[in-house]
């Protein structure tokens, strides 16, 4: 029995080391380039789906802004790296906003995000669409990679 | 509150010990004690049994940690552990060591990776169980 739960416990451990902190493609998202230079408006592609505005207002996330929308909860230790990583990144690229949310204080629009573990960080682009996706910690370098995409030159 | 997470780490791998011991053994009593150690530790961190042998054999590190996600995962361990002494002291052979290894899968997560189960599950409990903190407020 204690060789079945340490064996099971290893390789829970082993792949949460593997996939934490991994900044996820968002499942439906805008091919690189046509984010969000493209104000005109007229010709938004199909198969982006923005988040709601009244959604991301409830949240604190500013329209028209690249938003790291951090996902907290007091019991969680972790939070605080990610607090320190974009506070860090927010520094470096002042484009960017940092927003940290209280989960437990938020639980309708957790769900609606489908977020079940804590820290989760968004990254929304300008237009309220969700590019990316980490649980865990990422590194700092990942992570300005990624918001590098979405910024314009 | 803050803590030292090495000190975390080092009970936990006591408690890992422990707990592993409950399940070879199967005493009941060792279950409970270990429960009542996890309602020490829950209740007053800093009087943690563990935490006093991790003071008296090491210097602390100096690194602080929030102390809320450790309690509370002292009191999840001490669901499952005071559930496990429950199953074995009664002759509920079965309970007692599902619920011993849970607590040693949790306990032993933290030890080897740092990584804190019943703190995870917190949010998925509440997503399942809880309305908006706000909207109960303001009824």
């Amino acid at each position: 029995m204690v060789g079945v739960v340490l064996v099971a416990g290893s390789a829970v451990g082993l792949w949460r080391r593997r996939t934490d902190g991994r900044l996820r493609v968002a499942q439906s998202t805008v091919p690189p380039g046509v984010t969000a230079e493209q104000t005109d408006g007229v010709s938004e592609p199909a198969e982006i789906d923005k988040l709601d505005p009244a959604l991301l207002e409830r949240l604190g996330v500013e329209p028209g802004r690249v938003t790291l929308l951090q996902f907290s909860t007091a019991f969680c230790a972790p939070c605080r790296a990610v607090r320190r990583v974009s506070g860090e990144v927010a520094a470096l690229l002042p484009e960017i906003r940092h927003v940290e949310v209280d989960a437990e204080s938020h639980l309708d629009e957790v769900r609606a995000l489908d977020i079940w573990r804590t820290p989760t960080l968004l990254i929304l682009d300008a237009d309220g669409r969700v590019t990316r996706r980490a649980t865990g910690v990422p590194t700092k370098p990942h992570l300005i990679a990624a918001l590098a995409a979405l910024l314009p030159a | 509150m803050e803590l030292d997470p090495r000190g975390q780490r080092f009970a936990a791998t006591i408690t890992s010990v422990v707990i592993a011991l409950v399940l070879i053994t199967g005493s009941g009593w060792l279950a409970l004690a270990q429960a009542v150690v996890f309602a020490i530790t829950a209740y007053r961190p800093k009087w943690g049994p563990y935490a006093l042998v991790y003071r008296g054999l090491f210097t602390p590190s100096g690194e602080r940690e929030p102390a809320a996600p450790v309690r509370f995962a002292q009191l999840v361990g001490f669901v499952f552990l005071s559930t496990s002494a429950g199953g074995y002291l009664t002759g509920a052979e079965t309970l007692g060591l599902g619920a011993a290894a849970f607590g040693l899968l949790a306990a032993f997560l933290n030890a080897a990776f740092g990584l804190c189960l019943g703190c995870e599950a917190y949010l998925g409990i509440r997503r399942l169980t809880g309305r908006n903190a706000e909207s109960v407020r303001s009824v």
